[in-house]
């Protein structure tokens, strides 16, 4: 970015709750069943029917207001947001305008080595999920499905706060974390349990005045949500670079192509004409409904954080990168079982562990090496009965054919480590002599070429020589 | 004897006794019926099956405290959903709705016994006061056919007077029981809002609507409604208490009545026969030696703006379903989606629901909310708080149900005049209190009605008033 300019981000994130009914009715929220097989008269908006609230979304609300030390509210309302499109059956969605269940709160982020920075949170409210339009099923036709209608959704709003889209994501992350050590969403962003909104706009480096903002929808990938920032910021800045004035609208991430495009104007939008529900009479939340949900809270990925820098002596950086993931934070504390070594765990689900993660696109949870085995495999790589580099292969083979032992793999692919002073001693011996001009060399003074001599062992063992072991009968024989 | 003009209460006690079956009932009503289709009371009938179920009824083994109505023949408005079976709210936009469920008050009364004859005709959507908005064409007065029958609940009105059942259900979102009731000579209750489950009844305006009973007389209507009343998980509206015993407790000698006047409000219409029926009713209630006292109701004049700016703010969501994408009227060959829309819900709709839905679109527009929707609010709540003071004081509040009597089909063309048809019966609905119309006096040869409200949840005070009125002096 161009220094003149500063970006001003906030995000508004859906998050799918995942009670086991509806939000306004019995039908179940289940993802991935036939086309409207989950949708009952009451997700089908049909005449007479009425929403009955589930008690359970106003739980899980609640639990996530105290988690981020919001203001709960005493009285809860629904209120109509009217507009008209194939998947909304009602013509409207319940939604909540005046009386939000969760008020003000924060929660802290941090980048790097840089200061916390705490991002405000204006409210959390919840309404009802849309169905789904299917342009691309029938030709020259769209069909709707209605599985999703009705799903409840916790709208979560920030403030302006953010002043990069790097910002963006740990936000986006923290809440990720928050909402899954919560057990309300499975935070699911590729099956759209959570999607994002970003309100971005531009102005002068110190400027008090917010630039007026375009809202990106459609974002449903921490990728994505990085990119479409980072998009807009540029487009905005070369407009107002351009002397253009930057128009206040609804832009489309167009994650095919990597632009933003216009979707509708400040004057295009809908009046929503909201008003209260009178289907739903408001329900009070007592302080005893609230102090009994905070009491039952589970530890919160800020909390397990520090007790992991506390109390296992990882590094900030680690523990935070650990808990952005609680399913990689789980899989952690469940290897620490069976292998006393935090800091080693930790470098390997952080590098490798992840690594395979991602190339599978797998959780944690679902990981094809569990804890036990992956606690088996680095205790070979402790006792330096393996290499690092044949810790990594091993994983992988591992990996890839569950039914294997750790003990197997190593076997089957030859990796075992040489430890044996004789063994190594042999092929010291077998290298220096192969080399007789280096050997002079290094006599002579050219100490780097030691690295060539430990490269030269390795490679004569095929990788399985004890490096330490390498280097120490190394300095004794180069003399 | 003729079966078709007898009493809820004595057909009860016939089949009880077995004077006659239900076989012979049903029979006799479908004779009638066809006799009298000119009135177009019924928008849709399922003879067959009416007579199916009555046989079953007649050997049906179970005790009467099981199946209170068993056997008894009755109307729906076609406002309530009927599993399988037409239930079309007089528009042309669910002509083809046949729905996969039926309303609670239909569930209902098919577990009490009774048998559904047919679905009777109404205003569109239960938008208006003479039956005259419907797509099916106006519904006729069976006490003098050029009349109308009021509405919207017109042909569930219209359906007891003419002898096509002994009682009917109706819905009430301003009065659209308790016109037609008065207008046709029968009575009709609305009880308190969430006394009955509004799942399954079409919204019209849901913070409003409330289903009701027409009825020969109050003891009848009390009995009835015993039958739909009562908590439903389905309606989050629907109030959580035990139902008392509407039919002993309207025959009960254990209640006492203070009856709260409004004369001097009457006298101020300066309308000579609208205050000769009050004053007359009020003679009644003396002879009957029963107390009244004269109160203050001061915002009750701001009714009907109030009514006519929720109701149809309520109703421009609530009929936002109907877009011709999952059920109901879809406009054919059509050019893109807006085209659907504005073609379905053109075609669809009649014109009265237009301009309500129009009315309540503008009431909730972005700079129009604060000055329309919530003042609105604000007053009704004034309103309801003027029935709270009164209710210090009385036990119930008498009123006209009507400001006349029937009026002739056809001959209110001006919109506003119409709406003033429910100048007394919106206050009801406004404080979501239970209502009656008792048929009391006559004008030009054709009934009126007099109206009792109550306090919330006192039905059976309500009801005990009103029977005792109606019967008049022993």
């Amino acid at each position: 970015m161009k220094d003149n300019w500063e970006s001003v981000i906030g995000l508004e994130i859906h998050v799918q709750l995942n009670s086991e009914s509806k939000i306004f009715s019995d039908a179940p929220t289940k993802f991935g069943s036939d086309q409207n097989l989950q949708a009952c008269e009451v997700d089908l908006g049909m005449p007479g029917t009425l929403p009955v609230l589930n008690e359970k979304a106003i739980e899980k609300a609640i639990k996530f207001g105290v988690a981020i030390n919001a203001e709960i509210a005493e009285k809860v309302g629904f209120a109509r947001k009217n507009y008209f499109y194939p998947d909304l059956p009602k013509g409207y969605q319940i939604s909540q305008l005046d009386d939000p269940i969760v008020g003000k709160g924060s929660i802290e982020i941090q980048l790097g080595d840089q200061e916390i920075k705490t991002i405000g949170i204006t409210r959390a409210h919840l309404e009802e999920d849309a169905g789904k339009s299917i342009h691309d099923l029938f030709e020259n036709e769209t069909a709707i499905d209605l599985n999703r209608a009705g799903t409840p959704l916790l709208e979560i709003v920030s403030e302006p706060d953010m002043s990069n889209s790097e910002e963006a994501i740990a936000y986006l992350k923290k809440i990720h974390s928050i909402v899954c050590a919560l057990e309300i969403s499975d935070g699911n962003m590729s099956q759209g349990s959570m999607r994002c909104d970003a309100n971005v706009s531009i102005r002068k480096k110190g400027d008090k005045k917010l630039g007026t903002r375009t809202e990106l929808k459609n974002i449903n990938s921490f990728k994505f949500v990085e990119k479409a920032i980072n998009f807009e910021i540029k487009r905005q800045i070369s407009c107002l670079e351009k002397g253009e004035e930057i128009v206040q609208e609804t832009r489309l991430y167009d994650a095919t192509n990597n632009t933003t495009r216009s979707m509708r104007s400040k004057e295009e939008a809908n009046d929503y004409r909201y008003f209260p529900e009178p289907d739903i009479i408001p329900i009070q939340i007592t302080s005893d409904q609230i102090q009994r949900i905070k009491n039952e809270l589970p530890e919160l990925p800020d909390e397990k954080k520090e007790r992991f820098i506390n109390e296992l002596g990882l590094s900030e950086y680690d523990a935070r990168n650990l808990t952005y993931d609680l399913g990689l934070a789980d899989f952690f504390e469940k290897t620490l079982v069976n292998i006393d070594d935090p800091k080693l765990v930790v470098n390997w689900i952080l590098g490798d562990f992840s690594a395979i993660l991602n190339k599978f696109d797998v959780e944690a949870k679902n990981s094809k090496v569990d804890a036990v085995k992956f606690a088996e495999l680095l205790t070979y790589l402790k006792e330096e009965k393996i290499s690092g580099q044949a810790t990594k292969k091993v994983l992988e083979n591992i990996w890839e054919n569950p039914d294997l032992s750790v003990s197997k793999s190593i076997q089957d692919l030859g990796l075992e480590q040489i430890s044996d002073d004789n063994e190594i001693e042999e092929i010291i011996e077998k290298v220096i002599s192969n080399n007789p001009d280096q050997k002079e060399q290094y006599l002579s003074g050219k100490d780097r070429l030691f690295g060539f001599f430990v490269g030269q062992a390795m490679k004569e063992s095929k990788g399985k020589a004890n490096p330490k072991l390498v280097n120490e009968i190394l300095k004794k024989k180069l003399v | 004897m003729n079966l078709e003009t007898l009493t809820l209460q004595e057909q009860i006690d016939g089949l009880r006794e077995k004077k006659f079956s239900s076989v012979e009932l049903v029979e006799n009503y479908i004779s009638v019926i066809e006799d009298k289709e000119d009135l177009n009371i019924f928008v849709s009938n399922d003879f067959e099956k009416a007579l199916e179920k009555a046989k079953k009824s007649d050997g049906s083994k179970k005790s009467q405290q099981d199946v209170p109505l068993n056997g008894i023949p009755m109307v729906h408005k076609d406002i309530f959903c009927t599993k399988g079976i037409k239930t079309s709210c007089g528009s042309k936009m669910l002509d083809n709705f046949y729905p996969p469920y039926s309303a609670t008050v239909v569930e209902k009364l098919e577990q009490a016994g009774s048998i559904c004859l047919g679905k009777a005709n109404m205003d569109e959507f239960a938008m208006g006061s003479s039956n005259e908005t419907s797509f099916y064409g106006a519904v006729k007065n069976p006490l003098n056919i050029k009349k109308t029958p009021g509405g919207s609940s017109g042909g569930s009105a219209a359906a007891v007077a003419a002898n096509f059942s002994s009682f009917s259900t109706g819905t009430d979102t301003g009065g659209s029981i308790r016109q037609p009731a008065s207008f046709c000579g029968i009575a009709g209750i609305k009880p308190t809002y969430g006394r009955v489950s509004r799942y399954g009844m079409i919204a019209f305006a849901s913070s409003l609507d409330q289903g009701g009973i027409l009825a020969k007389n109050i003891k009848d209507a009390a009995i009835a409604l015993q039958c739909i009343s009562g908590y439903d998980s389905k309606d989050a509206t629907s109030i959580k208490v035990e139902v008392p015993n509407f039919s002993e407790d309207c025959e009960s000698s254990e209640f006492e009545h203070v009856v709260g006047l409004v004369t001097d409000l009457i006298n101020s219409f300066g309308d000579e026969d609208l205050s000769k029926n009050y004053g007359e009713a009020i003679e009644r209630l003396e002879k009957l030696k029963i107390k009244t006292r004269e109160i203050e109701l001061p915002n009750l004049e701001l009714s009907l703006p109030v009514y006519y700016v929720i109701a149809p703010a309520e109703c421009s969501a609530n009929l936002s379903r109907y877009d011709g994408i999952r059920f109901g009227y879809r406009a054919e060959n059509v050019e893109n989606l807006e085209d659907l829309y504005f073609k379905s819900r053109g075609e669809g709709f009649g014109n009265e629901t237009k301009k309500r839905i129009l009315i309540g679109t503008y009431c909730l527009s972005s700079g129009f909310y604060d000055a329309y929707y919530k003042k609105a609010q604000k007053i009704r709540n004034l309103i309801s708080s003027d029935f709270v003071n009164a209710f210090k004081d009385v036990t119930s509040v008498m009123l006209p149900t009507t400001s006349g009597e029937a009026f002739d089909l056809g001959s209110i063309t001006d919109p506003v005049e119409m709406y003033k048809q429910d100048i007394f019966t919106i206050p009801a609905n406004l404080g979501g209190l239970p209502a009656t119309s008792v048929p009391f006096g006559e004008k030009n040869n054709m009934p009126l009605g007099i109206q009792f409200i109550g306090n919330i949840l006192e039905e059976s005070s309500l009801l005990n008033i009103s029977n005792k009125f109606q019967l008049g002096e022993k």
